[in-house]
């Protein structure tokens, strides 16, 4: 059955409305998400500035053929292992005679 | 032996003969658009995942006396109408919407049996033909039923109407939802919730095409159907037009994944034409990083309060949600991958020929199909312009800090839509990348037209 032009005009104002309306609602509770989960990552930071610094610990050393300790940023460990593997063949040095520090994903 | 008897026989009952049949012509030159459907999937590479499937299915159904696919039978199931099963007519005159009569029940039959000049006969003399035929062997005796299911179409059917039930139940469409959002990653959206935005903007070629296929004489679930081709989301156009006007799923779908593949020919134009340099230069600054956890949270709030606000979008939303939970729990990496690979890859197999197989020469070739083509390209058009005037409203609201060729990436169409941004910015400064700000849009554009979807199945689905 045909529609009215002015039925049309109205379901397609109408349905756009919607989309948006959806969106913004969807965006606030978002935001909300996004507000609540930083919040709750900067108390324990604040907790840890405010206690008092813990004794340092002594300077274990890293067990012979290991490449000691890196730290990851946004990178899973298999990741991580495969970009260690791939300098290490790059540079031609067996991989517990390298050092890495942090590795951290470029965005 | 009668052995010219036989071969006459053999040829008659062969498809080239039915080539040579009353509107044979037409199969002809479907086979043809197939053909070419086939070159652009393999040889310019249009969406060839899906185009060289609808592409084969639109050549094997084409076929004379293949008998893979019974548009009547789906006509009968759609319109809730009696089918003769052994003669293949829907009792039901889909052109003028109404039931078939008694006449044109016996007119079809002798057609389907090939008999030509039935014009100047009588009813009670085509009768009697119709009655000898069936003496003969020529014509089957009717089997009427009164109404098909899904069963008598596993039944009666061919292998293309079975592999169609899945279309028709909306099961495949949902399936490779779950696969794209198993493949998704929503961090650059979660990071800036504004990208919603300008997801919501470029629907406005959905509503816009809409509006101009009433113009056009389209009722409206036919209308709304060919709006959700501006989603420039191939599964929600197929789910969409499924249920609201699922004879026009052919040429739709066919537009969709065409225009979807051609997204970097008709957006940079247009991008060009209503940006700036100044505003193509702009560097956006890198998005704040985001949690684990919090891509887990994600899936679950967008999942519930979608469905919650727009309750008909449950099957798009919930699946694409669930993809993207197994994706990002960390303890679902098998689902994750048979999601995102095995099942995504049998899915799109069997969508793609089902849904080229609905592209039967009768119905294909028609004024109909050129409307939907051009008004398919206008969507695409009005979404692209949607989502850059108000990525150019972002930017000045910003001062500058946004760049409004991520508007364009409103459009789903994942991830070329995001490519198409990142390309055109580059041309202005080639150490502009916008590819992860232009991400966050392209994923809202997915939920966009997936709410959009779910508005027109609410308002002419009933």
């Amino acid at each position: 059955m045909k529609m009215p032009v002015t039925d049309a005009v109205i379901t397609a104002i109408l349905g756009y409305g919607v989309v948006f309306i959806g969106l913004v609602l969807l965006m606030c509770a978002i935001l909300i998400m996004g507000k609540v989960m930083t919040a709750k990552k900067a108390a324990p930071a604040a907790a840890s500035t405010a206690a008092p610094a813990p004794a340092p610990k002594a300077d274990i050393p890293a067990a012979p053929g290991t490449a000691g300790e890196v730290k990851l940023f946004d990178v899973p460990d298999k990741e991580a292992a495969m970009v260690m593997a791939i300098v290490a063949d790059k540079m031609g040095k067996p991989l517990n005679e390298l050092r890495f520090k942090s590795i951290k994903e470029v965005k | 032996m009668d052995i010219l008897g036989t071969l006459g026989g053999l040829v008659q009952d062969s498809g080239f003969a039915g080539f040579f049949a009353a509107g044979g012509w037409k199969n002809l030159i479907m086979i043809a658009v197939a053909c070419v459907l086939l070159y652009l999937g393999i040889h310019k590479k249009f969406e060839p995942l899906l185009l060289v499937g609808i592409a084969f299915g639109a050549l094997l159904t084409n076929i004379p006396g293949g008998g893979l696919y019974h548009m009547e039978m789906w006509d009968a199931y759609i319109y809730n109408a009696p089918y003769d099963a052994a003669n293949q007519i829907c009792l039901y005159n889909v052109e003028e919407d109404r039931a078939m009569t008694e006449e044109e029940y016996i007119n079809a039959l002798l057609v389907s049996a090939g008999v030509d000049g039935t014009e100047g006969m009588t009813v009670q003399e085509q009768l009697t033909k119709a009655l000898v035929l069936i003496e003969q062997g020529t014509l089957q005796e009717p089997e009427l039923l009164e109404k098909v299911s899904f069963t008598d179409i596993a039944h009666h059917g061919g292998l293309l109407d079975i592999l169609y039930i899945g279309v028709k139940a909306g099961l495949y469409p949902c399936l490779i939802f779950i696969g794209i959002g198993a493949m998704t990653d929503f961090g650059p959206l979660i990071a800036r919730p504004s990208s919603l935005l300008l997801g919501a903007a470029a629907q406005l070629g959905v509503f816009l095409a809409f509006f101009a296929a009433i113009m056009l004489g389209f009722t409206g679930p036919e209308a709304g159907s060919i709006g959700i081709i501006g989603g420039a989301d191939g599964p929600t156009a197929i789910l969409t037009t499924s249920l609201l006007a699922p004879h026009l799923l052919g040429p739709i779908a066919i537009a969709a994944y065409s225009y979807m593949a051609l997204i970097p020919m008709i957006q940079k134009p247009l991008m060009r034409a209503l940006t700036t340099e100044k505003e193509r230069k702009v560097k956006m600054e890198q998005a704040r990083a985001v949690s684990k956890t919090e891509k887990i949270i994600f899936p679950i709030v967008v999942a519930v309060f979608v469905i919650l606000l727009i309750p008909s979008t449950a099957p798009l939303i919930g699946c694409l949600m669930f993809g993207n939970l197994l994706k990002e729990t960390g303890v679902t990496d098998r689902l994750s991958d048979t999601a995102q690979n095995a099942l995504m890859n049998i899915v799109t197999l069997f969508l793609g020929i089902s849904v080229g197989a609905t592209t039967v020469a009768s119905r294909f070739l028609s004024l109909e199909t050129i409307k939907i083509v051009v008004l398919g390209v206008v969507a695409f058009m009005f979404s692209t312009v949607g989502g850059l005037l108000v990525g150019k409203l972002m930017y000045k609201l910003s001062g500058g800090k946004i760049n409004p060729l991520i508007g364009s990436a409103g459009v789903s169409a994942v991830p070329m839509a995001a490519r198409v941004s990142q390309d055109v910015g580059r041309e202005a400064d080639p150490n502009n990348f916008l590819l992860m700000h232009a991400m966050g849009p392209n994923v809202a554009g997915v939920i966009g037209s997936a709410i959009a979807a779910g508005f027109l199945i609410k308002v002419f689905g009933g």
